[in-house]
């Protein structure tokens, strides 16, 4: 067990490597419980999450969510969440876990004319993960449709009694399901597990979420992105949408000079290089900072992200710093390592 | 786990009949680290005093230094680890040992622990971290 942003979870069940290629292979179910949920409501509702988030949220159908950062005036990002539009005037909002305070104060300072409620405890919060994610919800599900149900769409649906939102999120570079339900229906993880044992379901923890996310270029906020980082440094220029109307961070974002850039990297020796590792240049400059980094169970070779200064080119080496000693990386074309056959 | 000794470090050291030491990593510790991805050795030749780090093990969470039990030069390392560093997760007493080392000063072998203080010494650490676990 680790302790994580106050809640007490396990990193990992039959071990790091084992969870990660059974996502990669079969499926597996993650508690995800401790990510923040907020309710906005009301007719102000969306005008006010037009404001805070950078990408459109006025394209939202009703059983669609969309991702994207929110950021403050200056372009630091505050946190990235994914926003469930479940009626015109009902978002659902999953937040980080660590910023589920500093997201609640900021969410209701900007939105004065919407309800906002912090609807955490409410729910819980499952992910099943994996190439025969849709056969297991299938099984346990209601809703019998799935091949029907894209990417970023829901639908509410019962399971095992309980009326749950199912979505097709995640956050492994898998196909997958993210599951809101009761949160006195404890007793669905087991649930879950037993009727699902015959495509060879595993419990996951936090140790595989990391390697699984990395492997497919997603980014962690408080490691890869954070306050200091703005959209367009990442590989998150995808979730601004200059064009819409006004929103937070819009005129710092457009007329901000950008000089650095996250790039994956590969590791040319076997070690691995940790968040805060230094990198640096040809020229023996220091050149940035390593801010995520693992062995990827698939590839089975040392990766991570990195700032670089945004003149350094794809197939360039660079040189980490991991214990005083500098090893050679080899700087990618993107952060994805991963992805997975189909759509 | 007769003539083994440990260090607080958890390292386990035994000594062959030829004088050599065979160094590695305990059973718990390698529970602890999980899946062991990879290993730095140290070259054959160089020279490390008592609890000086001579290898270093790469896990999916982490990295720890390797602490030299004893004083003394490396005669050998394992090789294999490059290719199989789970053997040291699978097997951490035999084929997951580390290195061989020619100890210069045997009396150090005072200050490690035999294999019943060492299951006393895992045993309290893990006793203070239930009390920790229990606290939260």
């Amino acid at each position: 067990m680790v302790y994580f942003h106050g809640w007490e979870m396990p990193l990992q069940y039959s071990g790091i490597i084992d969870e990660h290629i059974n996502t990669r292979s079969a499926v597996t179910i993650f508690d995800v419980s401790h990510m923040g949920r907020f309710e906005v409501r009301g007719s102000g509702a969306l005008d006010c999450l037009q404001i805070l988030a950078t990408n459109d949220v006025a394209k939202l159908r009703d059983y669609t969510a969309l991702y994207s950062p929110i950021c403050y005036d200056d372009g630091g990002i505050v946190d990235d969440l994914i926003i469930y539009r479940i009626s015109k005037e009902k978002f659902l909002l999953v937040v980080n876990a660590s910023n589920r305070e500093k997201d609640l104060e900021w969410i209701i300072e900007h939105c004065g004319s919407a309800n906002v409620e912090n609807a955490s405890d409410k729910t819980l919060l499952l992910a099943i993960q994996g190439p025969l994610a849709a056969h297991v919800m299938e099984k346990v599900t209601a809703h019998k449709n799935f091949d029907r149900l894209k990417p970023f769409e829901f639908v509410v649906t019962d399971i095992f009694g309980a009326e749950s939102i199912v979505s097709r999120t995640g956050y492994t570079g898998e196909d997958g399901f993210e599951i809101f339900v009761d949160s006195t229906r404890t007793d669905i993880w087991d649930k879950l597990i037993e009727s699902a044992s015959k495509f060879k379901i595993k419990p996951a923890g936090l140790g595989a979420r990391d390697t699984l996310r990395i492997e497919a270029g997603l980014m962690l906020y408080g490691n890869d992105i954070d306050e200091n980082v703005t959209p367009f440094e990442v590989p998150l220029k995808w979730t601004v949408k200059v064009e819409k109307s006004d929103f937070i961070g819009k005129k710092a974002l457009t007329s901000r000079i950008i000089d650095r850039k996250l790039v994956g990297f590969e590791l040319l020796e076997k070690r691995i290089a940790r968040h805060g590792n230094e990198v640096f240049l040809k020229n023996g400059q220091r050149g940035g900072f390593v801010t995520s980094g693992t062995f990827s169970p698939t590839l089975k070779k040392s990766v991570g992200f990195c700032f670089v200064p945004t003149y350094i080119s794809p197939g360039e080496t660079v040189e980490l710093s991991i214990g005083g000693k500098l090893y050679g990386a080899k700087v990618k074309n993107s952060t994805r390592f991963y992805k997975r056959i189909g759509n | 786990m007769e003539g083994t000794k440990f260090t607080k470090e958890h390292e386990w050291i035994i000594i062959s009949s030829e004088g050599l030491a065979m160094i590695g990593i305990s059973d718990f510790a390698q529970e602890q680290l999980g899946d062991i991805v990879s290993v730095e050795l140290p070259k054959v030749g160089s020279k490390f005093r008592q609890m000086q780090p001579l290898a270093i093990v790469d896990s999916v969470k982490t990295s720890s230094d390797i602490y030299s039990p004893l004083s003394g030069e490396v005669v050998q390392v394992n090789d294999e680890l490059s290719e199989h560093p789970e053997w040291i997760n699978e097997s951490p007493y035999e084929l997951g040992w580390i290195v061989k080392i020619k100890p210069s000063n045997m009396e150090e072998l005072d200050d490690l622990m035999t294999a019943g203080q060492y299951s006393e010494f895992i045993g309290e650490m893990e006793k203070v971290e239930e009390k920790g676990e229990a606290k939260k």
